[in-house]
């Protein structure tokens, strides 16, 4: 039987994953994208709680992620309707170009 | 033989009617046509009086079930009345308010009445996961509240903000949620704070990590700095009756969470994180306080101060064990009357078309309308800390709590930071009454809904803060369901 790949390397990769979607989040300017960003760091989590279901040899960290792939795929549809009626009235999806509230 | 574990659905039975309310809704107005429909409002406001009826019916009650995963006890029964109390408020207010906008009336009471089944269900939530769930329920509701006046390009704007910086906060609760559930193999709060007590150190470490990155995403939901800036921006282009429901349900609901994660399952780890919501509530009061006083829209104005309310708010956290607890709850009670109160008359100052949000908009009402001059003088003090009313009480408690746990300076520089805040409550009072002005308003009694809002919450402001005691025995009984 070949040696099993220890967990904290799982929980290393999805850290750095989530870095890399955090990273995404404050630099990167369409909101599009910015949200694809969101949704990897969303997916980072749930390498870890796979990797720890595994861990510990229970199937509880597999229905987490189920339960966190429902929540994105909701907050997917509320965030892409409002994108679409921010771009019908503005034509833009970029961050910086919305901003008629400040102060 | 697969055994169905045994069930108390008494535990969901508030959650259960605020849903059917919310599923009523919607079906009733597929068959309903026409302008008047205040109807839709009305049955959600029955939903909500039913819930507190059976949340007063349950207050005896105390059980955990759904695995471990949610619990009737007077902790979340408290806080069903508290979101009763204040979705009742709000949807009195919206039935005025939408006659002015071009908002399908639908959609919106029965997202606002789901978003409040979210809240009910984060207060009785007794497990990591049914709390993120439950959480989510009432942040995608609000999400799209706040963009649901669609041809309004603030309300969009607000919308994606509100979206962009939720769903951001909640990646970094839920990485929070897994290296608990790492640490401890577990995510029921009771087997938490059972494993975490006995935690050999690198474990410790890793749910101390857990810790403060769950810190970061409550830090977002309640708006306390550094993780406001979202805040001012949704508070100002929401439709006013939603950022009323986002400042007062949201936060409590929020804030109901907080307390139960952080004294229930990381009640181990306090030593870990008692300063360093000291040092966030310290910084919230300071920050939001200095900053509402440069505000010249009533809208951010309010968000600033909503935001150095959290601030005190977590001082009652940070003196938890001492009184602090049921301190925020009272609290909690204290700042739903006052600030929906406020927005209420937000929104009666506001007209189709004319929104008056400028402080300047104010200048000269509190002589030409006395009664909406003496509301708005009732919640501005309130909200300032003046005796007798509610917010003096509330603070009393807050931080006399503080100096009793033995955080005299944070307790003394939290008033002085509330001082700065009388500057800009009585700033909008004197523009009221020191100023003229020329802004029309519709007369209240053609806004009757608005009118009975603004006297229930001047009414709870002045009673309650006259008579705080039996308010605040209730509050030490909720909390001590808790422990």
């Amino acid at each position: 039987m070949t040696e099993m790949v220890p967990t904290n390397y799982y929980v290393f990769l999805a850290a750095a994953l989530f870095g890399i979607g955090t990273a995404g989040v404050l630099t990167r300017r369409n909101v599009i994208v910015i949200f694809m960003s969101i949704e990897l760091m969303l997916n980072a989590v749930n390498l870890v709680f796979v990797a720890f279901a595994r861990h510990f040899q229970s199937a509880e960290g597999q229905a987490i992620v189920f339960l966190v792939m429902i929540v994105a795929a909701a907050e997917a549809a509320v965030g892409l309707a409002i994108f679409i009626s921010i771009f019908r009235n503005r034509e833009t999806l970029n961050a910086d170009e919305i901003n008629l509230l400040k102060g | 033989m697969l055994t169905i574990p045994e069930t108390s659905w008494l535990v969901v039975l508030p959650t259960l009617i605020v849903v059917g309310t919310g599923l009523l809704i919607l079906l009733v107005d597929l068959w309903s046509e026409g302008p008047d429909r205040d109807g839709l409002g009305w049955l959600g406001i029955a939903g909500l009086v039913v819930t507190g009826i059976a949340s007063v019916a349950l207050w005896n009650t105390h059980e955990v079930s759904f695995s471990g995963g949610m619990a009737v006890d007077r902790f979340a029964l408290f806080f069903n009345l508290l979101f009763c109390l204040g979705g009742i408020l709000a949807l009195l207010m919206s039935m005025n308010y939408l006659e002015n906008t071009d908002i399908r009336v639908g959609d919106y009471y029965s997202l606002t009445v789901f978003s409040i089944s979210g809240m009910v269900m984060m207060a009785a939530a007794t497990d990591l996961i049914v709390f993120f769930l439950a959480l989510e329920v009432m942040s995608i509701a609000i999400y799209a509240l706040s963009g649901i006046w669609r041809r309004q390009l603030r309300a969009n704007e607000a919308a994606l903000k509100y979206f962009i910086s939720g769903a951001f906060a909640t990646g970094f609760l839920l990485f929070g949620i897994a290296l608990i559930y790492g640490a401890t193999g577990a995510t029921d709060f009771a087997t938490v704070q059972e494993k975490l007590a006995a935690a050999p150190p690198e474990l410790r470490g890793m749910a101390t990590a857990g810790m403060a990155l769950l810190l970061v995403g409550f830090g977002f939901k309640v708006a306390a700095v550094p993780f406001h800036f979202w805040a001012p921006d949704v508070y100002e282009g929401a439709p006013t009756s939603i950022t009323a429901l986002m400042a007062v349900g949201v936060k409590a609901a929020a804030f109901a969470s907080f307390a139960r994660v952080f004294t229930d399952a990381l009640g181990p780890l306090m030593p870990e994180w008692r300063e360093v919501v000291a040092a966030l509530a310290l910084l919230t009061m300071v920050v939001g306080n200095f900053l509402a006083v440069l505000q010249q829209n009533i809208k951010r104005m309010l968000a600033y101060s909503s935001i150095a309310h959290a601030g005190y708010l977590m001082v009652g956290l940070v003196a938890v064990n001492d009184g602090g607890g049921a301190a925020v709850l009272f609290y909690l009670l204290a700042y739903t009357l006052m600030n929906l109160g406020a927005f209420a008359v937000v929104i009666a100052v506001g007209r189709r078309g004319q929104p008056n949000e400028q402080i300047d908009d104010y200048a000269g009402l509190g002589f030409r309308y006395p009664g909406l001059g003496a509301a708005m003088s009732i919640f501005m003090l309130s909200l300032a800390g003046f005796p007798p009313l509610v917010g003096f009480a509330g603070k009393l408690y807050i931080f006399s709590a503080a100096v009793h746990a033995g955080y005299v300076k944070l307790a003394v520089l939290g008033v002085l930071s509330s001082v700065v805040s009388v500057y800009y409550y009585l700033g909008v009072l004197a523009k009221m009454y020191m100023a003229e002005g020329t802004t029309l308003l519709d007369s209240p009694s053609s806004r009757p809904y608005l009118f009975a809002c603004l006297l229930i919450a001047a009414a709870g402001t002045v009673l309650v803060g006259v008579f705080p005691s039996s308010a605040y025995e209730l509050a030490r009984q909720s909390f001590a369901a808790l422990g």
